[in-house]
């Protein structure tokens, strides 16, 4: 290159760049990252919330939270949309985590959803899923005029999240258009917004399942017991075990819940996730398990296998 | 839940594991080129498929795959509805895969023109591009447009990947002539490296075997490639940087600054002043959750308490004494234009620049790259997608650098005032440019100063 190079971007502190090599780690470099969008996403923000789905992306996050905002507490509260479906140690889990941190918690449920009697059993997973979920976070973030709602979803569990933006817009009705995402290069995330529009932020983005599980050994993270191996009553269907967690599950003629060693890659709603019959008691044994896995994690979802398209539409309809 | 590891042979697994870097890679070239299907032949020749996703993909390529009911690897990465029914790609995807050697982040970018703008995401934090090239074809106009962005956004290692030699019977003439004719090319856009690798991504061929039908060939396969170029690291030896985000304080009794450090390193009793006031004073802690730290450097996320009440709020630069005054409200810079309508003199934005925001208005627009000479070209106006150079004046000075000192303080989008979009993204040549151009410089030559401070020789800590 020389002086009449048009177009030459300067070389020289590139380079220099390789000599200070390899001083932080990849996870430390993942925290740091996800530290500065989350203080991205309340510095851009008026009222933002973060959603506490209680899942180890959701524990992982609020850790991150811990970190970014300390000695401060996060400037802003948990919110988890509750199904009613939820796994009862989820619920516990929850409630402990909430009040061992200090931090507010806000539980929505749709409650026109329960007076309707909608029933993951009887409706089926795509109108539970939309109607106690979708619904139900929209009508929380309109309840609570939250303009900035912080989620753990990563790019590496499903097609259309691979696709989507750090700090991702949302319509006023909480739509969100795949051909109108913005550039987002480096790190200048826009979170500027027109009225009634609002922002989900995904400061997990970069993360994989594999950097989940090593940061939650290096840190200690708590997770809910679900996710290591235990007797738990399970039936099998259409080939996936559910586990019985309470009294409201119908069960089949002749159907018989069966103690198994089992354990959950995914927690969500429980006649929704499936478990995997496992002796991974351990988090050791859980990481060289999942490390060593051949089946991806969102196996264990049943929302996600209903077509190919099926997140990405629930997405548009402003599912998370 | 937390039992101590069962043995040695654990923790040294969470070792080698927590040791194995990164490298970020982008895959553009025009559409039908092939990248969907190279990605899919890297992930699934490095055997990073599960099963379900293998299972699924040979249902999707049933319903809605281009090979005939055999497995069509693009549908691994063409995510969106829209995608799949026309056949093309939107938007980037990000997949992540590992070998015993290192981890990877693959941004795959569209090659339609219309959503050149989404490739720009993925080339910022790429440490590579692989530039996929048709052997039949040769270079196409969107082979250099491509080329042109990785260049403008500090991609500096390319890899020339040229596809379906299958097709023209691994002809080693045709695939020399297209890869001396892209070093032709690519000569005015400062790449380091350019490696050509000829391949067949529909079947695998140098993409992680070597290619028997190509004997002549002697180099690496693309996945050996990439295991060993050296990954970009930020640098922890150039002067101190760091942009304010966030201030934390409670009532009363503590005040510390949040950010994350750009470049250099500090640690506490070092002084720095504030870009803005230039008022100075000294880091008394170095915060973190994990506990307070001596040292700090680049690329951590970290909290600062100073030893003066001064006045610091978000969008503030605070920098070593050295570094002479960065605060400029006025730039020449380089642009990449995403907005629909061209942008002309006169036209008003929201600048985002580190973590500050100004009104920003376009005072000239000085020339274009054409894409297919890579020559300047005087005029008016930026068109869609075009990569130009202009002058822009801020409503308030803010804190800025040439790119080639500080990536962070170089860097900016331009911001739609109405709907918010982001519709450009820009590099600083010079700060406090002229308005004018100046004298000797009618060619739109930048000056000795600035092709200095491109050098690397500029303000320096
Ligand atoms: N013969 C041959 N066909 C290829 C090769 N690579 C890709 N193709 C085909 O070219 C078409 C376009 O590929 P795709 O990956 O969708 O291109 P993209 O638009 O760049 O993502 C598909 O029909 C592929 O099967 C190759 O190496 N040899």
């Amino acid at each position: 290159m020389g002086y009449d190079a048009p177009f030459v971007i300067p070389s020289a502190s590139r380079e220099r760049r390789l000599v200070g090599r390899a001083a932080l780690t990849h996870l430390q470099r993942l925290e740091a990252e996800s530290i500065y969008i989350l203080r991205e996403a309340i510095a851009q923000s008026e009222s933002p919330v973060l959603l506490y789905s209680i899942g180890k992306d959701s524990s992982v996050l609020l850790h991150l939270a811990m970190k970014a905002f300390y000695p401060a507490r996060p400037p802003f509260p948990l919110l988890h949309v509750d199904t009613t479906w939820k796994f009862r140690e989820m619920i516990a889990f929850r409630d402990a985590r909430a009040k061992a941190l200090g931090l507010e918690l806000l539980v929505h449920t749709n409650e026109d959803g329960i007076a309707r009697g909608v029933n993951p059993f009887v409706h089926g997973s795509d109108v539970h899923t939309d109607v106690m979920k979708t619904q139900a976070l929209r009508q929380a973030l309109d309840r609570h005029g939250f303009d900035a709602a912080i989620g753990g979803a990563r790019r590496d569990e499903e097609v259309s999240r691979a696709k989507e933006r750090v700090f991702s817009l949302r319509s006023a009705n909480h739509g969100w258009d795949p051909k109108r995402q913005r550039p987002e290069p480096w790190r200048l995330y826009n979170g500027l917004k027109c009225k009634g529009e609002s922002m989900r932020v995904f400061p997990l983005s970069n993360w994989t399942e594999r950097d989940v599980w090593l940061y939650i050994y290096q840190e200690k993270i708590p997770i809910v017991p679900l996710y290591f191996a235990a007797k738990r009553p399970v039936v099998k269907r259409k080939g996936t075990l559910i586990m019985v967690d309470d009294e409201r599950m119908p069960l089949g003629p002749g159907e018989v819940p069966q103690m198994r060693s089992v354990r959950f890659r995914t927690l969500g709603c429980y006649p929704l996730t499936g478990a995997i019959e496992s002796t991974a008691a351990t988090l050791p044994d859980v990481i060289l398990e999942t490390l060593a896995a051949s089946t991806s994690e969102r196996q264990g979802r049943l929302i996600d296998s209903d077509g190919a398209a099926s997140m990405e539409r629930k997405k548009q309809e402003g599912y998370f | 839940m937390f039992d101590a590891p069962s043995d040695q042979a654990f923790e040294s697994f969470i070792d080698a594991q927590s040791r194995r870097d990164v490298l970020r890679f982008i895959t553009c070239g025009s559409v039908d080129d092939g990248k969907s299907t190279l990605i899919g032949r890297l992930l699934h020749d490095a055997n990073q498929l599960f099963e379900d996703q293998l299972t699924r993909l040979k249902r999707d390529s049933r319903r809605y795959g281009t090979q005939d009911g055999d497995i069509d690897y693009a549908l691994l990465v063409d995510g969106l509805a829209a995608e799949r029914e026309q056949g093309i790609t939107i938007d980037v995807a990000y997949r992540f895969f590992a070998t015993d050697k290192r981890c990877f982040v693959v941004a795959d970018t569209p090659g339609h023109e219309q959503y050149t703008r989404n490739m720009a995401t993925g080339a910022s934090t790429a440490d590579l591009a692989v530039l996929l090239v048709d052997a039949r074809k040769g270079l196409t106009r969107q082979t250099r447009r491509h080329s042109l962005i990785l260049s403008m956004l500090g991609v500096r290692k390319v890899v020339l990947a040229i596809n379906k030699m299958d097709l023209i019977g691994w002809s080693q003439n045709r695939f020399e002539t297209i890869v001396s004719d892209y070093k032709a090319y690519a000569k005015k856009l400062g790449f380091f490296e350019i490696a050509g690798i000829p391949m067949s991504a529909l079947s695998g061929d140098n993409v992680v075997h070597p290619a028997i039908a190509a004997p002549w060939y002697d180099g690496p396969t693309l996945l050996r490639h990439l295991e060993s170029v050296p990954a970009t690291e930020t640098d922890a030896h150039a002067p101190f940087r760091f942009p304010v985000q966030w201030v934390n304080h409670r009532r009363g009794d503590f005040r510390g600054y949040a950010g994350m450090i750009s470049s250099g390193k500090i640690r506490v009793g070092d002084r720095i002043k504030i870009q803005r006031s230039e008022h100075e004073a000294e880091v008394t802690r170095i915060i973190t959750y994990d506990g307070d730290l001596d040292e700090a450097i680049a690329g951590q996320s970290v909290t600062l308490a100073l030893s003066e009440e001064i006045d610091v709020s978000r969008g503030d630069v605070l920098t070593t004494l050295a570094t002479v005054r960065l605060f400029a409200d006025r730039l020449s810079a380089r642009l990449f234009w995403t907005g629909e309508k061209p942008l002309v003199a006169g036209d008003q934005f929201e600048l985002k620049l580190a973590t500050a925001t100004r009104r920003a208005t376009v005072e000239r627009v000085t020339h274009r790259l054409d894409p297919d000479s890579a020559e300047r070209e005087h005029t008016g106006h930026l068109a869609n997608n075009d990569v130009g150079e202009i002058v822009l004046g801020l409503d308030w000075p803010l804190t800025m650098e040439p790119y080639a000192g500080n990536r962070d303080l170089g860097s900016f989008i331009l911001i739609d005032r109405e709907h918010f979009d982001t519709v450009g993204i820009g590099l600083v040549l010079e700060p406090d440019a002229p308005l004018a151009p100046r004298r000797g410089e009618r060619k739109g030559r930048s000056g000795l100063r600035s092709v200095l401070r491109q050098l690397g020789f500029g303000p320096a800590g």
